[in-house]
């Protein structure tokens, strides 16, 4: 029994924290709301620099050859820094998907997500729309009891506005003339895995939003004086902050224990992954609540970065199932008959 | 990460598990907060120790193990499945102990730990006093060192177990000058001692529960004080440290209340569904003990490998004080009608132990540190806001 990550690990979320934090400033993201596709191909050329859009990508194929459980530290960075690159869906659904796809899929694709050449994603019918279509160089689609793959030429996109200026969703038509990568039982099985990483890719991203909308309340709160002295020292405002910190406290572990259960294959991952999307994402939102109250009417605005966080942990917590969706996959596996529960049933 | 657990490890877990199934009493013991009760937890006690099992964390030589975190972990999550008796002797030996063991003399661990390990001497907690509740270091009770002894005056308030036991451990103020926390001496007090009246006060379940110590000029020697003199107050953080810490309130009690509220809510089902919140206050439970589980190993693991416990220890009382009562809640729900019977009312069928727990689950967001003010604890020293 060993519930730690090792040194290396703990390093590499640290070197990856260090360039995100420096990188992906509010200005910057800012900026990337301006551009024509809301995206920085400066800054994806960066991330496949470091190796991060090969992370999880075989080492035969160019990648790292790491798993969910490498990656699950570098999501919630990713959140902390509110990323709008798609690097989070690419290393934890598209690559892991592609290499249970196999074949020549995968061994033309992978090469180039790793070099940072191309990048690939993935449409469930569980998702209302599709992240990140228009910048796709591949679809990989759920359509009823298959998975196609579909090339731009194959698609016609419908652009959805979020209310997170940095996520771009799109309602995706897809041609006949696409190509059925998997059917029938196989497919199913590749779309529980797909959602499943998907999940918990937004787990991850949620400890770090709130994690991070923490933080700037906590500076906020501590400057800003009113009735002669800082907001932070009025009990009322250090108990909606202690409230976050205590869900935040109680969120990481199952979001860990649910990524070395999708890496390890183990028979509980799907009960394990809604876990930790229920009560991250939950963490997340008490976070979101929390922290605009304790900024007044500055969280209010536009200007101030806090929304940047906040509207992507709302964002986040309807996607990739919604709390009706895990919270029926909780209620099948603890209410089953013969369910195994209580003390001495978690490992 | 590895998430299972070592061959040595599932060993333990069946040497555990093979014991308590032949020890356990096969009727549940009354409360201790009765006079009979009280002895037959004492007499478990006993039994527990004579197994080795009393304090398995313990070294060796004090009759325990040597466990480690998650060796304790097993062992509660065998003791809380095999519904064994709660532990009388919490005080002595999840909250003294550890502390005798840090700042005690030789001579002290040598007198004191082998007699409270076996039940032989049942330990109260004496800190609150009227005008020192959440605010300790108000502390006014006072003890006057005179020769070889110290002479106490003043009053303690809510010292649970004081109507059996047989010592009381708390501060004092000895330098009579001194303010707030400093001038405070950690004592440890015989209870038969001329000059000390205990007086019961009965809890929200009619029991005695907790109690009132008088102290009118009693004597007590001087080899009884732990800690220097005047280092009362850090010795006395060192004991809330580990009782708001996992050893006391470890996850498989929180996980078996789950357990039992899937239960019960599976039993009345239909009942149950005609408030559609149940359903989904059950499955909350169900996951916050998980969650508490999760966590908890995963600072057991990290301990292990020489990690620190900081301040965000302070979370974990609010957890685990909010999932009991919020599990209670859930539960007198499910109940409805009968939720308000005593289980001997001739009415109360399948009511179980929930009412007794519910009353109960009342005290945790209180005891140990208000959850207030283990929120401004978790502002201030978790996260660095502003203190004025």
């Amino acid at each position: 029994m060993d519930f730690t990550f090792s040194e290396d690990q703990l390093l590499f979320q640290e070197s990856v924290k260090d360039f995100l934090t420096n990188e992906v400033t509010p200005e910057r993201i800012r900026a990337s709301w301006e551009s024509d596709d809301g995206r920085d191909s400066a800054l994806w050329n960066q991330l496949a620099e470091m190796g991060l859009t090969g992370l999880t990508v075989p080492e035969a194929h160019g990648g790292l050859g790491m798993s969910e459980l490498d990656f699950v530290l570098l999501a919630q960075e990713c959140g902390y820094v509110a990323l709008p690159e798609p690097l989070v869906h690419t290393a934890m659904v598209a690559v892991p998907l592609l290499c249970q796809i196999g074949g020549e899929l995968a061994d033309l694709w992978l090469p180039k997500i790793a070099a940072g050449e191309a990048k690939v994603v993935v449409g469930l019918e569980q998702n209302l729309l599709v992240e990140d279509a228009h910048v796709a160089d591949l679809l990989l689609l759920q359509r009823g009891d298959s998975i196609v793959a579909a090339t731009p030429g194959q698609v016609e996109l419908r652009h959805n506005e979020s209310v997170d200026p940095s996520r771009k969703l799109y309602a995706v038509e897809v041609s006949d003339s696409a190509t059925v990568v998997a059917e029938g039982e196989q497919a199913q099985a590749l779309v529980t895995g797909a959602l499943d990483r998907g999940a918990l890719g937004c787990a991850a991203q949620a400890l770090g939003l709130a994690q991070r909308m923490v933080d700037i309340s906590v500076q906020y709160t501590s400057e800003r004086q009113q009735f002669g002295q800082a907001i932070g020292a009025f009990q009322a405002v250090k108990h909606h902050m202690a409230n976050v910190a205590v869900s935040l406290e109680y969120a990481r572990a199952p979001v860990h224990r649910a990524a070395y259960s999708v890496a390890a294959g183990e028979p509980i991952a799907s009960h394990a992954v809604s876990h930790a999307k229920l009560v991250a994402c939950d963490a997340a939102k008490l976070a979101a609540k929390n922290c605009i109250q304790v900024h007044g009417a500055m969280g209010y605005t536009w200007e101030v970065d806090l929304h940047i966080f906040m509207k992507k942990a709302w964002a986040l917590a309807n996607t990739w199932g919604d709390a009706g969706f895990h919270k029926t996959r909780i209620g099948e596996h603890i209410f089953a008959e013969g369910a195994v529960l209580g003390a001495g049933a978690t490992f | 990460m590895d998430l299972t657990y070592t061959d040595k490890q599932n060993a333990f877990r069946e040497e555990v598990r093979s014991w308590l199934a032949d020890n356990v009493p096969a009727e549940a013991l009354q409360t201790f907060d009765t006079a009979e009760g009280f002895a037959a937890h004492r007499e478990w006690e006993a039994k527990l120790n004579e197994g080795r099992w009393g304090m398995v964390t313990w070294p060796e030589e004090l009759g325990g193990r040597a466990c480690d975190l998650i060796e304790w972990l097993i062992f509660e999550e065998e003791y809380y499945k095999a519904r064994a008796p709660l532990r009388v002797n919490q005080n002595g030996i999840f909250l003294l102990g550890p502390t005798l063991m840090e700042y005690g003399t030789e001579e002290q661990k040598a007198r004191i730990l082998p007699k409270m390990a076996n039940g032989e001497e049942v330990w109260a907690q004496g800190w609150s006093e009227p005008n020192a509740g959440s605010d300790m270091a108000a502390i006014r009770s006072t003890a006057r060192l005179e020769g070889d002894k110290y002479i106490i005056n003043g009053q303690k308030t809510w010292s649970t177990r004081a109507v059996w036991a047989d010592w009381c451990f708390g501060m004092f103020r000895t330098d009579p000058d001194s303010q707030r926390h400093r001038g405070l001496t950690f004592i440890l007090v015989p209870l038969d001692t001329p000059g000390i009246t205990v007086r019961p006060i009965p809890q929200l379940d009619g029991l005695p529960g907790f109690a009132e110590i008088f102290f009118d000029n009693v004597e007590v020697a001087v080899e009884n004080r732990l800690g220097d003199e005047g280092a009362g107050w850090s010795v006395a953080m060192a004991t809330a440290g580990f009782e708001r810490g996992l050893m006391l309130r470890s996850p498989a009690r929180f996980q078996e209340t789950a357990r039992r509220l899937v239960e019960l809510y599976r039993e009345n089902q239909a009942a149950a569904d005609s408030d559609p919140a149940v359903r989904d206050a059950v499955m909350r439970a169900y996951l916050d003990a998980e969650s508490y589980c999760l966590t908890t190993y995963q600072t057991a693991c990290r301990l292990n490998k020489g990690g620190k416990i900081g301040a965000e220890s302070s979370t974990n009382k609010i957890f685990w004080s909010e999932l009991d009562q919020n599990m209670h809640a859930t539960a007198m729900s499910i109940l409805g009608a009968r939720a308000e019977l005593l289980p001997h009312a001739p009415d109360a069928r399948g009511v179980g132990s929930w009412l007794d727990g519910w009353l109960f689950a009342q005290s945790g967001p209180i005891y140990a540190g208000t959850n207030e003010v283990q929120r401004n604890i978790i502002a201030e020293r978790m996260l660095g806001m502003p203190r004025k």
